[in-house]
C-alpha cells in the first residue's frame, strides 16, 4: 500500500501511509488511538474505499471495492469486535457466505463439518466442536473461529486487529503457535496490538502511525529500543496547544471535594477505585481500550450499576444506578460515543442543549420556546459554537461544535461536575485547541471535572491530577506535572516503568 | 450566563448570513416534514378534483363532505395516538382490538343502564386500562412493543368476542345516538368531527409545545441519549402507550355513536390504518421525527380514496391496490429523508 489517504467528515484519518508487508512476515502496526490503524485495515479489508494512494497485490495494483473483493484476493481480517453470528454453529460460522453446496444452493453440511474440523485443527483446537453453537463459546475460542474462517478462504494475508485483547496468557502463547504456524505456510500477517513485549514476541518488522501518517516504516521488531518506539508514537507534528493551569491547583486544594467516589467496583471491568475531585479541578484518567476508563465514568454516572462502592456529590451518597439521581445532583456526562450516546442528530442545537433542562423552561408542561432557544444560544455563545445558530441541526455540524453542544447542555443546567469520555474523539487536531480552553476554562469557573482519554498527552496537557488505570485497576496517581508521556505509556502498557 | 452584548457586537458575532437574535421562535430547520405536507396537500387537492370532476353533484355534496369527515374521526382519533407512540420509536399493533374492546363494553346492557356517562366513561377507561397494560409490558417488563401489543391485540379481540358472544350490541340511549344525526351538527360540522378536530389540536400542541412532546422525540430519536440526559425514558415509554389507550377509547365511542352499536369486530385492521396513515403523512418509523398534520392528511388522503372509489361504484380490491402504491411511494420518500438525517 502506498500513498493511502482517507478523509473522514472533519478528520483526516488517513495522509499518505505507506505499508509493506512480505509473504511469510509478521507485520505489526503501532500507534496510539486515533492515529489511523483502524481505518488503515478497514481499506486493506475493503470496508473503507481510500481517497487517493494505491494498493498493489503481488505486484499488480488492485482496488478493493468490498471485503467480499479483499477476500476473493486473499485478504482476510480478524476484528478486534468479533463479527461471528452467535445463533449459528461453528461450521456455519465458518463457511458463511461461501458455504459448499450442492447444486448452488443446498448446504452439504457434513463437508462443512469435516472441514471446519480440519481447519480447528490446524489452529491446535480439536477440543471445538464444529457443530456446537458459537454463542455458547469462549472469548478464547471464538477467536479461534474467527481465524478459522479466515482460514477457510485461500487467504495470503491475515489482519488481525489487537487479537490478544480478549485471551489469558497461556491462550496467547497458542495464539502466537497460530501465528508462527502460519508465517511458516508463507501467509502474511498484519499484527495490531498495543502491548509492545507482544510485539518483542512474534513481530519482524514495524510501521508506527501517527496522526495518519506512518511516521516509521518496515523497523526491526526485536531490536528497536521501547523507548524509540515510544517516541515515534508520540512525538508529535502538531503540538496540541494546552491552557495554563491556574495557580498550581492551589486554591483547587484547599476547597472540598464535590465529587468523591469510594471503594466502587463493577465485577471484570474495574475494582475498588477511590477519587476525588475539586470543584475547580480536572483530574486525568489515563488508560488503554479495555482497562475500564469509560466503565468507571458511566458507573459514576449511574448509566451503570457498581457491584460495591458509592458515589457521593456533596457528602452525600446518590442513589446507585440512577443517572437521574447523578443529574439531580449536578452531574453531568459527555459520552463517548457523541452520537450514538450524546446527541439527538434529527434536532436542532437548541433542542439538544436543553433536553435536560426542560422543566426549567415549561410551565405546567407548556414549553417557553422564546426563552429556550435565548437560553441555548447564551449557553453556545459562552462556549463558542459555531454556527452561532440555534436552530442549526446538530447533525450539520463539527465534531467539535457538537461536543460543545453537549457541553452547553450541562452548562446550562448549571451542573457542578462534568464528566468527560474521550471529549476530543472525532474532533479536529486543529479545533482541539479550543476545546482544550474551554474545559479549562469551566474548571476555572468552578466545575469539577473528571476527564477520561486514551490519548495521554491530553490527559497530562488538561488535567491537574493523573490515575492511571491498566486493567481495571489505578496503578498511579500523581499531578500532572510530575508525569510525562513516556511514563505514561511505559505504566499503561507494561505496568511498570522501563529503566 | 453571558455578557451583555451591544447591538455592534452581536452583529459581528452573527456574521453576515445570520438571523439577528430578535427573530420569533421558529420551527428549527429540517423543513422536510413540512414541505411533506404541501405536498400530502397537493395529493388531497388532486383527489378533491378527481371526486369532483367524476362524480361533480354527489361528491362536493355537504352531506358527502360530511361523511368523509366523520369516517376520517374515528381512525384520525387513533391515528393521533399512534403518531406519539411512533415518534417514540414505537409501535402499538393492538389498537384495533382496544377499540372494539371498548365499543363493546361499552354497549353492554349494564353499561347503557348508566346511559351516556357511562357508555363515555367506560370506552375511555377501557382504552386506559390496555394501554397501561402495554405501556407497562414494554416500559417496564422489557417486553418489544411489537410482542407485546400484538399479543394484546388478541388477547382484547378474544375478550370482545367473549363479551358479545359475536353478536351486535344495538345502542338504546337516546342522548348518544342524537350525536350522529345531522340536528345536532354545529354550523353543518358534525360532532364527531369537532372531537376529532379538538384531539389533533391538543395532540399538535402535546407534541410541538410541551416537554411531553419533547422527550417523546428525544426517546425516539436516541433513547440512549435521551437516558443519559437525564430523561425517565421508561415513564415516558408507560406515558405514551397510555396516551395510545386513550385515543383509542375516544375512537371506541366515536365509533360507537357512528354505527349505534357496539360490535367485536369493530376496529378491524384500524392498526395497519392508522401506521400507514402516520408514515405517508412523514412520521418516521424509525422514530425520533412525527408530524400530527401529516398524521391527518394522511388520513384523510384515505378516507377521501374509499369515498370517491365508493361514489364511482369501483370495488374495495382496486382502493386497496391504489392504498398500497400510495404507502410505497410515501416510503420511498422518506427513505430520502432519513438517509439525509442520517449523518
Amino acid at each position: 500500500m502506498s500513498g493511502i489517504t482517507k478523509s473522514f467528515p472533519g478528520v483526516r484519518a488517513l495522509d499518505g501511509v505507506d505499508l509493506e508487508v512480505q509473504a511469510g512476515e509478521v507485520h505489526c502496526l503501532l500507534g496510539q488511538n486515533g492515529a489511523g490503524k483502524s481505518t488503515l485495515i478497514k481499506v486493506l479489508a475493503g470496508v473503507h474505499q481510500p481517497d487517493g494512494g494505491e494498493i498493489t497485490w503481488q505486484g499488480a495494483a488492485v482496488t478493493l471495492k468490498s471485503p467480499i473483493a479483499a477476500m476473493r484476493l486473499g485478504i482476510a481480517t480478524i476484528y478486534q469486535e468479533l463479527d461471528l453470528v452467535e445463533g449459528l454453529s461453528v461450521a456455519e460460522n465458518i463457511f458463511l457466505g461461501h458455504e459448499p453446496t450442492t447444486a448452488g444452493f443446498v448446504v452439504r453440511g457434513r463437508q462443512a463439518r469435516a472441514s471446519a474440523t480440519a481447519l480447528l485443527e490446524r489452529l491446535g483446537h480439536a477440543e471445538i466442536d464444529a457443530g456446537s453453537l458459537v454463542g455458547s463459546l469462549s472469548a478464547a475460542q471464538q477467536q479461534i473461529v474467527s481465524m478459522a474462517r479466515a482460514l477457510s478462504h485461500d487467504v495470503r494475508l491475515i489482519v488481525m486487529d489487537e487479537p490478544s485483547a480478549a485471551l489469558d496468557p497461556d491462550e496467547v502463547d497458542n495464539l502466537f503457535r497460530i501465528v508462527a504456524g502460519l508465517t511458516a505456510d508463507g501467509v502474511a500477517v498484519v499484527y495490531i496490538s498495543h502491548r509492545l513485549e507482544e510485539i518483542r514476541r512474534i513481530g519482524d518488522r514495524v510501521t508506527v502511525l501517527k496522526d495518519g501518517r506512518a511516521v516509521a516504516v518496515g523497523l526491526p521488531a526485536r531490536s528497536t529500543p521501547t523507548r524509540d518506539v515510544v517516541a515515534l508514537m508520540t512525538g508529535r507534528d502538531v503540538e496540541y496547544v494546552f491552557p495554563r493551569r491556574p495557580g498550581d491547583g492551589a486554591r483547587a486544594a484547599g476547597a472540598e471535594p464535590v465529587l468523591r467516589v469510594e471503594g466502587l467496583s463493577r465485577d471484570g471491568e474495574f475494582a475498588a477505585l477511590d477519587l476525588d475531585v475539586r470543584p475547580g479541578e480536572i483530574v486525568g484518567l489515563a488508560g488503554l481500550v479495555g482497562s475500564g476508563r469509560s466503565e468507571v465514568l458511566e458507573t459514576v454516572y449511574g448509566a451503570r450499576k457498581p457491584s460495591t462502592g458509592r458515589v457521593l456529590v456533596d457528602g452525600r451518597p446518590l442513589r446507585p444506578g440512577s443517572v437521574r439521581a447523578a443529574v439531580r445532583a449536578g452531574i453531568g456526562l459527555a459520552p463517548e460515543e457523541r452520537k450514538a450516546q450524546g446527541l439527538l442528530m434529527l434536532e436542532s442545537v437548541t433542542r439538544n442543549v436543553s433536553v435536560s433542562t426542560l422543566s426549567r423552561f415549561s410551565r405546567g408542561g407548556w414549553l417557553d420556546r422564546t426563552a429556550e432557544r435565548e437560553a441555548a444560544r447564551a449557553a453556545t455563545r459562552e462556549l463558542s459554537l459555531r454556527p452561532d445558530n440555534p436552530d442549526a441541526p446538530v447533525r450539520t455540524l463539527s465534531g467539535g461544535n457538537q461536543q460543545k453542544a453537549v457541553l452547553a447542555r450541562w452548562l446550562l443546567r448549571g451542573c457542578r461536575v462534568l464528566l468527560l469520555d474521550e471529549p476530543t474523539r472525532g474532533v479536529d487536531v486543529g479545533a482541539r485547541a479550543e476545546l482544550y480552553a474551554v474545559i479549562r476554562r469551566l474548571a476555572d469557573e468552578g466545575l469539577a471535572v473528571l476527564l477520561v482519554s486514551s490519548e495521554v498527552p491530553e490527559v497530562l496537557g488538561l488535567a491537574d491530577r493523573v490515575l492511571v488505570l491498566r486493567e481495571g485497576r489505578v496503578v498511579h496517581t500523581a499531578p500532572a506535572r510530575e508525569l510525562d508521556e513516556h511514563r505514561v505509556l511505559d505504566l499503561v502498557m507494561e505496568g511498570s516503568p522501563t529503566p | 450566563m453571558t455578557q451583555p452584548v451591544s447591538p455592534a457586537q452581536r452583529h459581528q458575532q452573527d456574521g453576515p448570513a445570520a438571523t439577528p437574535a430578535k427573530t420569533p421562535a421558529r420551527q428549527p430547520a429540517g423543513l422536510r416534514p413540512d414541505v411533506r405536507n404541501l405536498s400530502l396537500l397537493g395529493v388531497l387537492a388532486v383527489l378533491v378534483a378527481v371526486g369532483g370532476f367524476t362524480k361533480p353533484e354527489q361528491f362536493l355534496d355537504s352531506s358527502n363532505l360530511q361523511l368523509v369527515l366523520t369516517q376520517a374521526s374515528v381512525i384520525g382519533v387513533v391515528t393521533v395516538g399512534m403518531t406519539f407512540v411512533i415518534t417514540s420509536g414505537g409501535i402499538d399493533l393492538s389498537v384495533g382490538a382496544i377499540v372494539a374492546l371498548a365499543s363493546v363494553w361499552a354497549t353492554t346492557l349494564a353499561t347503557q343502564e348508566y346511559g351516556f356517562a357511562g357508555i363515555l366513561f367506560t370506552a375511555v377507561v377501557v382504552g386506559l386500562a390496555c394501554g397501561l397494560v402495554n405501556g407497562l409490558l414494554i416500559a417496564y417488563g422489557g417486553m418489544v412493543p411489537f410482542i407485546a401489543t400484538l399479543a394484546m391485540l388478541a388477547s382484547a379481540r378474544g375478550l370482545a368476542l367473549q363479551i358479545t358472544d359475536g353478536k351486535t350490541q344495538i345502542v338504546t340511549v337516546d342522548s348518544v345516538l342524537d350525536l350522529g344525526v345531522p340536528d345536532s351538527y354545529v354550523l353543518g360540522i358534525p360532532p364527531l368531527v369537532l372531537v376529532f378536530a379538538v384531539v389533533t389540536v391538543v395532540g399538535w400542541l402535546l407534541l410541538n409545545r410541551t416537554t411531553f412532546g419533547r422527550r417523546t422525540v428525544a426517546v425516539g430519536g436516541n433513547a440512549e441519549a435521551a437516558r443519559l440526559a437525564g430523561i425517565d425514558v421508561r415513564r415516558q415509554r408507560l406515558y405514551l402507550y397510555l396516551l395510545s389507550g386513550l385515543c383509542c377509547g375516544i375512537a371506541a365511542f366515536l365509533l360507537v355513536v357512528l354505527s349505534g352499536s357496539g360490535q367485536n369486530t369493530n376496529g378491524n385492521l384500524y392498526e395497519l390504518d392508522a401506521i400507514a396513515a402516520a408514515i405517508i403523512g412523514g412520521t418516521l418509523l424509525s422514530g425520533g421525527r412525527g408530524t400530527i398534520v401529516g398524521s391527518v392528511l394522511g388520513v384523510l388522503v384515505f378516507t377521501t380514496i374509499t369515498n370517491i372509489f365508493a361514489l364511482n361504484n369501483l370495488q374495495s380490491d382496486v382502493q386497496q391496490i391504489a392504498k398500497g402504491a400510495i404507502i410505497v411511494a410515501a416510503v420511498l420518500v422518506q427513505r430520502r429523508t432519513a438517509r439525509d438525517g442520517a449523518i
